[in-house]
């Protein structure tokens, strides 16, 4: 184990309305010191009002190597998007 | 403790993002062969793209960066010092409470620089014990003292002013974590430089004491600002790669060059003068003229033999060590904690 505390990845909302975007990441012994060292560290200007701090232990991600077949299927669907299709002239709202 | 004074360590500078050495030093671990490099790196550098963490890179890349983020990430923590040294003796509770603000931020900044360079794989305590044992540097501005308050604002102006002009290109870092703590590091600085060109302006307009005192710090800060550039780019060995790689975006002569530009007028709107008799327009060149940088200094200074190295080391280990009982207690706390945790209530949506 690092001699370090445990690393938390930070997410700020920066306002209401909007969702908590990834801000970067600290060390704490815990959630509730984790909380408040990103405070300190990650709003000190009023970016935020909101925090979500996450053990970055937790955190499954996907893997750089399998970028092609794992995002793949989605490059032949472009039926999936609506300027595939023909819309005859003169048809509005549509 | 004094390792600061060790010369026999690798010696490679880091300025607030420059990454050179002294030129008797061991070169750093060079890149590989540029076939080394693996086709996905090279596809995303080729359209200017951004490499993050978890992309395959090459070593020398790797280390580049840990060694780069690392040594920006202790200039920032050790600048809290020169600064730091006249919270106490600020002339009203106004530069206090603004100083404290700025020094509070070079914390912040340093922090933000090790989460960067962790997601290159190392842990932040391994780069604090290189730090602490010499073996990695910080940038060697630091260890010039902080005499008067005037010093505080000659800081602010042109040492954080210099930190802008090198910083300000490491935004489009071709190391995606790197980049994005340089944007946020960017967009706090800019206060750092006015709040001490501020000072200086205030001090200008003083009694005459007050000019004095505004005038010797420019006086002592000029140079080794220039100097944070590093050396003249024929002799600086690793730009080459670091820009062939989008670390570097601009040669250190030519973010001298801007540095200068922006500051001449500057100076001349504070009605001070900098200690350089070359300074002046060139119309061809459409550039400010200077003078030669002496460069023995700055080596001098990172050999460990500027004027504040070994105060500078002893006072962060000591700082290091006297909070080692605050880190148990807190690790402690949180251990008690979990031992004790009772199932976890509900979420209560946190989205």
């Amino acid at each position: 184990m690092s001699r370090d505390w445990p690393l938390w990845e930070v997410f700020v909302r920066s306002r209401r309305g909007l969702s908590h975007v990834h801000v970067g990441s600290l060390h704490a012994p815990d959630a509730e010191m984790a909380l408040r060292n990103a405070r300190d560290l990650y709003t000190r200007r009023q970016e935020g009002v909101s925090l979500w701090v996450v053990p970055a232990s937790a955190i499954a991600a996907s893997s750089p190597d399998e970028k092609d077949s794992f995002f793949d299927p989605a490059a032949d669907k472009v039926y999936r998007h609506p300027t595939f299709y023909d819309v005859p002239e003169g048809v509005d709202h549509l | 403790m004094m390792q600061c004074s060790v010369t026999d360590s690798v010696t490679v500078e880091d300025v607030y993002g420059n990454d050179f050495t002294a030129p008797d030093q061991p070169a750093q671990p060079t890149r590989p062969a540029a076939s080394d490099e693996p086709a996905s790196f090279r596809d995303v550098l080729a359209a200017d793209g951004r490499i993050e963490p978890r992309d395959e890179m090459p070593e020398g890349y790797r280390r580049t960066l840990i060694r780069q983020i690392a040594q920006h990430a202790h200039s920032e923590i050790i600048g809290m010092q020169p600064e730091g040294n006249w919270i106490s003796r600020a002339p009203s509770l106004r530069r206090k409470a603004i100083l404290m603000a700025k020094v509070q931020d070079e914390a912040g900044h340093g922090l933000y620089l090790y989460a960067a360079a962790e997601t290159l794989g190392v842990d932040r305590a391994d780069l604090l014990d290189q730090l602490h044992s010499g073996r990695q540097k910080y940038s060697s501005i630091f260890n010039y003292p902080t005499l008067t308050w005037a010093d505080v604002g000659a800081i602010g102006w042109l040492v954080d002013g210099a930190a802008i002009v090198n910083q300000v290109p490491l935004c489009r870092c071709s190391y995606g974590p790197y980049g994005r703590a340089m944007v946020r590091v960017c967009k706090e600085e800019s206060f750092h430089q006015r709040q001490g060109f501020e000072i200086l302006h205030t001090l200008a307009k003083g009694t005459d004491a007050q000019r004095a005192m505004a005038q010797d710090a420019v006086d002592r800060y000029w140079w080794p600002s220039l100097m944070m550039f590093g050396p003249p780019d024929d002799d600086s060995p690793n730009s080459a790669q670091s820009m062939a790689w989008g670390i570097k975006r601009h040669s250190n002569d030519d973010l001298r060059q801007r540095f200068v530009d922006m500051t001449v007028p500057q100076s001349e709107a504070l009605g001070l003068s900098l200690p350089d008799p070359e300074i002046a327009w060139n119309s061809d060149r459409g550039h400010y003229d200077f003078g030669e940088v002496d460069f023995t200094e700055l080596f001098e200074v990172i050999r460990g033999n500027g004027p504040c190295n070994a105060e500078r080391m002893a006072h962060r280990v000591r700082a290091h060590e006297d909070g080692a009982w605050v880190r148990e207690a807190a690790t402690a706390y949180a251990d008690k904690r979990s031992r004790q945790a009772r199932p976890p209530k509900a979420e209560e949506g946190a989205a």
